[in-house]
């Protein structure tokens, strides 16, 4: 039983097996490693780098008055989704809050399928951290945004191209390692 | 009705606020949607297909037919409008993947960052057909010549 040649052949299909297993492992261990991302569920937006939706919006503050993604061309933008019936926003809020008192840049309010007089409630409440509040009623204009839920937050280039997307709530790591530096690029024109 | 109406809303809120407890479970509107009426059953056997081929965004374990999810009542419905548009399936799908991005087809396109997808079970059956082949071959070997060596005695 311990001729040469019959043992090395088998051998050749053990090294691929353990091969196939140890592949298989490590493709568990990188699965396992991932789904303890907090931002795991959050999708990867297909307009990075495109045009952002064009749209016509009514200002929240300005009944009757309509924005349109043309008015905001010429210098970038942070556009926040919320909505009074979010309780993640809340958390989000006072985060978006310190960063919107620096000046940075526009900070832009998405009002997502909130009734009217809620979402003024609300600003109310807890302080108007917005430039410039849009209503989007009934989320039609949303879908093209390829906005889900609330909170999300895009940057938009002074050329109306989207240059960055996070979903689910901001923290100052998220505003100091992901949107600043992004922010950044967008200024220095790359 | 208003008064159900926020009862639902304060449900909702409540749940929201349990499951945030766990994990920052990312927040839905809960405005009332009113069920989608279909012109005749066509239209609605269409419609099925349709929505069952697409995932949920929110919930993503759960199709576009199946979930409740308030993105995708509203995601139903505008499949419904762009069917009444005159728009063909595929058109449908485009205009979810251009703005949700391939996650939404349960059923990928067919393209060289999804070939991996589409034909690695396929390089798995023959890399294991392979390996078995190998030991299969190798025992093959083992029965011709253990007859010779039993027959010495």
């Amino acid at each position: 039983m311990n001729h040469p040649g019959t043992r090395r052949r088998p051998s050749i299909a053990a090294i691929v097996g353990a091969l196939c297993f140890l592949g298989f492992l490590a493709l568990l261990f990188y699965g396992v490693h991932e789904s303890d991302r907090v931002d795991r569920d959050a999708l990867p937006s297909p307009l990075i780098g495109k045009p952002a939706p064009q749209f016509a919006l009514p200002v929240l503050h300005e009944p009757g008055r309509l924005v349109t993604s043309k008015e905001l061309l010429g210098a970038p933008y942070v556009l926040n989704v919320w909505g009074s019936w979010c309780p993640e926003c809340r958390i989000e809020h006072p985060v978006l809050s310190n960063f919107a008192m620096t000046k940075r840049v526009r900070v832009i309010g998405y009002n997502l399928k909130d009734e009217h007089n809620d979402a003024l409630k609300w600003l109310e409440q807890f302080g108007n951290p917005y430039m410039l509040v849009l209503s989007d009623y009934d989320g039609r204009a949303a879908i093209d945004w390829g906005i889900y839920g609330a909170p999300e937050t895009f940057l938009v280039d002074g050329k109306g191209i989207v240059r960055w997307k996070h979903v689910g709530a901001l923290d100052d790591t998220i505003i100091n390692d992901e949107l600043l530096p992004q922010l950044k690029r967008v200024e220095a024109g790359k | 009705m208003k008064a159900v109406a926020h009862w639902f809303a304060g449900c909702a809120v409540a749940l929201g606020l349990l499951l945030s407890a766990n994990q920052p479970a990312r927040a839905q509107s809960v405005s009332d949607a009113t069920p989608l009426q279909f012109q005749d059953s066509t239209e609605e056997a269409r419609f099925h297909a349709l929505t069952s081929e697409l995932r949920c965004v929110m919930c993503q374990n759960q199709s576009l037919a199946d979930s409740n999810a308030q993105i995708a009542h509203d995601l139903r419905r505008e499949v419904l409008k762009l069917m009444r548009e005159g728009k063909s399936n595929e058109e449908v799908v485009a205009f979810l993947v251009q703005r949700y991005g391939e996650f939404v087809r349960y059923k990928p396109a067919m393209e060289p960052s999804t070939w991996l997808l589409w034909f690695g079970p396929v390089l798995l059956l023959f890399g294991g057909g392979f390996v078995v082949f190998r030991i299969v071959r190798a025992r093959g070997r083992h029965d011709v010549t253990a007859p010779d060596d039993e027959q010495e005695w």
